[in-house]
């Protein structure tokens, strides 16, 4: 217990605290490095609440995909923080008393929630699995069955979302050659080969 | 036949106003000229049925006004002070209007010029037979805007609009004492009709009435205050700076309203309610007062002034003052008899006047006239005719109207009435000076107008003189004739008028006329050839003499040239503060309060709130989501609060 | 202090998403700021659903998480996408000079 409860405590701490970073850092290379340090801790926090699924999906996608994505946007459109203004400490006084309102009433909500009566009934609602043996079997039992539309619809979004990129960020640039296969098809050899009758030895 | 008289011009009216355009200047004034002759024809018929004959009666013509106990109906009361009243009205007008075809030949607006005329003359008639209060105030109203109109005729020109407005401003104050005059019979006598209120005028006498809180007797306050209405109307002193100014209207303007008929409005109300005005004494010793100082007052300033419409209009002043104090010392006769007589030689002064302007060239003041008796011998004439009459000289007619108003003062036994009698005589004096100098000044000594000036003075046309012919007539006659029913014995007053004026038996004034001494029947002769013959002695043989008189009495001249400084006191007391209280009143009432609540302030409310509420879109995406979350942290707190409550 | 239980996980998640939060409006200097505060604030959705989950001993919690994940990353690369095409147009990325809806 004393080493979950460290580990737990760890992991807590240098979330909160990488986070703290993010918005604060300089340097937006180093907010994202931080990010993906937050990532890792919250995956760590994953493991230790037993959905190790979970976890690894989290460091795959959101660290191996997302952070990079942020990264190479960072480094490619050449911001110069050196002008970076700061505008940090304006709104630090209202802003900090609105968050510490908003984290006391949450944390007030958790001290004074009660499970509700019908809380019992979901644990045996659709989730249970009885009979896998591991996080990952288990989540695919429930995802290929009962939840099948929503994962084919999560593809869909996926699809949707990468269709959207690629519109929004091609641009056709001016001069380029290109190869238009369907011309190069369609051409017709009246148009394009013409004999001529040549005496030998005169040329065209 | 009847109603004939009176609506004639109304018609006429009416025709030369509306259709003016498509009958032509030619068709309007035949229109008119012949309306009004034919009333006039009509108004002689009638005043031998009605006065000489004794055919008195009312003809109602339909209903008007009937609310609660408040009734009153359009009727026309033929009565032998009407009938009087109608042959002055209808007679002079239609004289005004066969002069003003000459006057007002080269006018482009003739057809305006006589369809207001004839409206002048409808509304005049409908005063005088009016046989109510408010009737005769609907007539009042009426002749003051013709009034209006007229002076303002040359619209075009700035002093004649402002004379226009000034005259009917100064009505104005008078026509609201009026105004209260009639509400006051109508609170003590319950009705308006002249006939129910001369009936029960001797048992209202002596009720009191509360006004403003104080206990007056209601028959003099309703007295005083229907006094007021006259005191406007004609141009008595507090209320007489509008006649002067109105002479900027064209002179057969001025002889019909401001000298014959419009101006005597006043004289024939006080009149025509002498049934009331005998039961408050109070009210006719104010009406006598007044009166003798307008006499006074206006002989003196008529004496200074260099325009000739000017010296003729204080002239009419004067003489109405005269008529006033007659009335006060009730001698009500004697009053309307001026009236009459004045109404000729006054007409046939002012229409001569307008012959001399028109002869040279539009010139009107004095100063620039001079030495052309010769060449306009009938003006001239007729001139002389007007003034004998006016100056009171024996067999002309005011002769006889003059001196019987001047002897029924003096009859009266009172102090007011004594007061009259000496202003009167002063003022017979200063008449007659200032009625010779106006004509020495226009038609004797050297010309002092221009050489170009002087070839064009030529005599007026005939459709000019004749009318003038007639008033001469009348201005010489109309006293001899008419002396006996007007000024006589008593037997004949009371054949004549019957029950038109009333007398109380005490009062007789006119009675006692016939017994007074004999200086006082001579002193108005003699006082009027004295002013005739200093006048002679200032402006013909010894010329240099006004101008060392009115430099010795500087102070005093200059009081009576500037006319007692009544203009300019009225400017600094009314004028200015009412202007000033207007302005204030639109500037920062209307304009800061009214409109800064309203309109223009709640568009800048707006606006400044539209422009806060543009603050909140910075554009800004950050500051639309702290907003968000500012507005979550709320309801969660409110959420929580209402929760642990 | 030493027991971990469910409130543990909720207190944790609680400051994940105030922090994001915060990120959103306290920064001026980019938007990629923002876009990795939504990353924060979706990180801490997670360990919120999963920690029910495990409390719950219920799998749905799991399985929302990984639709949550999927969308995520959807939305990034959009969010992404559409960064790269405005700073094309504009040149900057300063919150501060995308004030173009300004009323």
């Amino acid at each position: 217990m004393f080493v979950q409860a460290m580990a737990f405590y760890l992991f807590a701490f240098v979330a909160i605290a990488s986070a703290v970073m993010v918005i604060s850092a300089r340097n937006p290379v180093h907010s994202v490095l931080y990010l993906i340090l937050a990532f890792f801790n919250g995956a760590g926090l994953f493991v230790l609440m037993g959905a190790e699924f979970l976890a690894m999906i989290l460091v795959v996608v959101y660290v191996g995909a997302v952070a990079v994505l942020f990264l190479f946007v960072v480094m490619m459109l050449d911001i110069n923080f050196a002008e970076m203004r700061e505008g940090f400490l304006q709104y630090l006084p209202i802003g900090a008393l609105i968050g510490f309102i908003l984290l006391a009433e949450l944390i007030f909500v958790f001290g004074a929630w009660v499970a509700a009566p019908e809380a019992s009934t979901f644990a045996g609602a659709p989730g249970r699995t009885p009979g896998a043996a591991t996080n990952t079997e288990a989540l695919g039992r429930l995802i290929y069955t009962d939840y099948i539309y929503l994962f084919q619809a999560a593809g869909l979004v996926l699809l949707v979302a990468m269709i959207g990129s690629i519109v929004l960020t091609l641009r056709q640039r001016q001069g380029v050659r290109r190869q238009r296969v369907a011309d190069q098809v369609s051409r017709r050899r009246e148009d394009v080969v013409v004999i001529r009758q040549i005496e030998s030895g005169e040329g065209v | 036949m009847d109603a004939a008289a009176i609506f004639l011009p109304l018609i006429g009216f009416l025709i030369a106003g509306l259709f003016g355009r498509w009958i032509g200047d030619r068709g309007a004034m035949g229109v008119t000229v012949t309306a009004v002759c034919t009333a006039a024809i009509i108004s002689i018929w009638l005043f031998f049925d009605v006065a000489l004959s004794g055919n008195e009666r009312t003809v109602t013509l339909s209903n008007w006004i009937h609310s609660g106990e408040f009734k009153v109906d359009w009727a026309l009361k033929f009565d032998t002070l009407t009938a009087v009243m109608l042959l002055v009205v209808n007679g002079v007008s239609a004289l005004v209007h066969i002069y003003s075809i000459g006057y007002m030949a080269h006018d482009p607006h003739r057809a305006r010029f006589f369809a207001y005329l004839s409206l002048f003359t409808f509304m005049m008639l409908m005063l005088v037979s009016a046989d109510n209060l408010v009737q005769m105030y609907f007539g009042w109203e009426g002749v003051g805007l013709a009034s209006y109109l007229l002076i303002g005729f040359w619209y075009l020109k700035p002093t004649a609009n402002a004379a226009a407005i000034k005259a009917f401003l100064v009505n104005r104050v008078g026509d609201f004492g009026f105004a209260l005059g009639i509400f006051t019979v109508f609170v003590l006598f319950d009705t308006v009709r002249f006939d129910a209120v001369f009936e029960q005028a001797p048992a209202i006498a002596g009720t009191s009435f509360t006004f403003l809180s104080w206990q007056v007797d209601g028959l003099t306050l309703a007295c005083i205050l229907l006094f007021i209405g006259a005191m406007g109307k004609s141009a008595q002193l507090g209320l007489h700076t509008w006649l002067p100014d109105a002479m900027e209207g064209p002179t057969p303007v001025s002889a019909l309203i401001h000298a014959a008929t419009m101006v005597t409005a006043g004289v024939f109300m006080v009149a025509r309610l002498s049934p009331i005005f005998e039961y408050a004494p109070v009210a006719l010793m104010v009406v006598t007062v007044v009166g003798a100082a307008t006499c006074f007052v206006a002989a003196t300033i008529g004496m200074t002034q260099f325009d000739i419409k000017r010296v003729i209009a204080y002239s009419t002043m004067s003489q109405l003052g005269y008529m006033f104090f007659a009335l006060g010392v009730s001698a009500y006769s004697a009053a309307i008899f001026h009236l009459m007589t004045h109404a000729f030689f006054k007409a046939l002064l002012f229409l001569g006047a307008g012959s001399v302007i028109h002869a040279m060239s539009n010139e009107q003041d004095m100063r620039r006239m001079g030495g052309i008796w010769r060449k306009i011998p009938w003006t001239y004439g007729l001139m002389w005719i007007g003034s004998l009459a006016l100056a009171g000289i024996p067999l002309f007619a005011g002769y006889y109207s003059k001196d019987l108003i001047l002897e029924s003062a003096f009859a009266d036994h009172s102090w007011f009435g004594d007061l009259a009698f000496w202003l009167g005589i002063a003022a017979a004096l200063m008449t007659a000076f200032y009625s010779w100098r106006l004509i020495f000044m226009t038609f004797h000594g050297q010309p002092r107008a221009s050489d170009e000036v002087m070839a064009h003075v030529h005599e007026s046309p005939w459709v000019m003189l004749g009318p003038l012919v007639v008033l001469a007539i009348g201005a010489v006659a109309a006293g001899f004739v008419g002396h006996e029913v007007f000024g006589g014995a008593v037997e004949s007053r009371e054949a004549f008028w019957r029950d038109a004026l009333l007398t109380l038996p005490g009062n007789d004034t006119i009675d006692a006329a016939h017994h007074v001494p004999f200086w006082v029947k001579v002193l108005p002769i003699g006082v009027g050839l004295g002013g005739i013959l200093l006048a002679y002695l200032a402006y013909m043989v010894v010329p240099g003499l006004p101008a060392a008189v009115s430099a010795a009495l500087r102070p005093i001249h200059a009081l009576l040239f500037h006319k007692w400084y009544f203009d300019e006191l009225y400017d600094a007391v009314v004028v200015r503060p009412s202007l000033w209280f207007g302005r204030r009143l639109w500037k920062s009432g209307d304009g800061a309060v009214i409109d800064g609540f309203g309109p223009d302030g709640i568009a800048q409310t707006t606006l400044n709130i539209a422009r806060q509420a543009g603050r909140l879109q910075s554009g800004y995406v950050y500051h639309y989501a702290f907003v968000m979350l500012i507005g979550v942290a709320a309801l969660v707190t409110w959420y929580l609060i209402t929760l642990a409550l | 202090m030493f027991e971990i239980g469910l409130s543990h996980y909720l207190v944790v998640a609680a400051m994940l998403l105030t922090l994001g939060i915060f990120g959103i409006f306290l920064n001026r200097k980019n938007v990629i700021i923002i876009l990795m505060s939504i990353e924060l604030m979706l990180l801490a959705v997670n360990i919120n659903l999963v920690a029910f989950s495990t409390h719950m001993g219920n799998l749905v919690g799991q399985v929302f998480a990984l639709f949550v994940l999927t969308v995520a990353a959807a939305e990034a690369a959009i969010g992404l996408a559409i960064l790269v095409v405005y700073f094309r147009n504009r040149g900057t990325i300063a919150v501060e000079d995308i004030n173009l809806m300004k009323g």
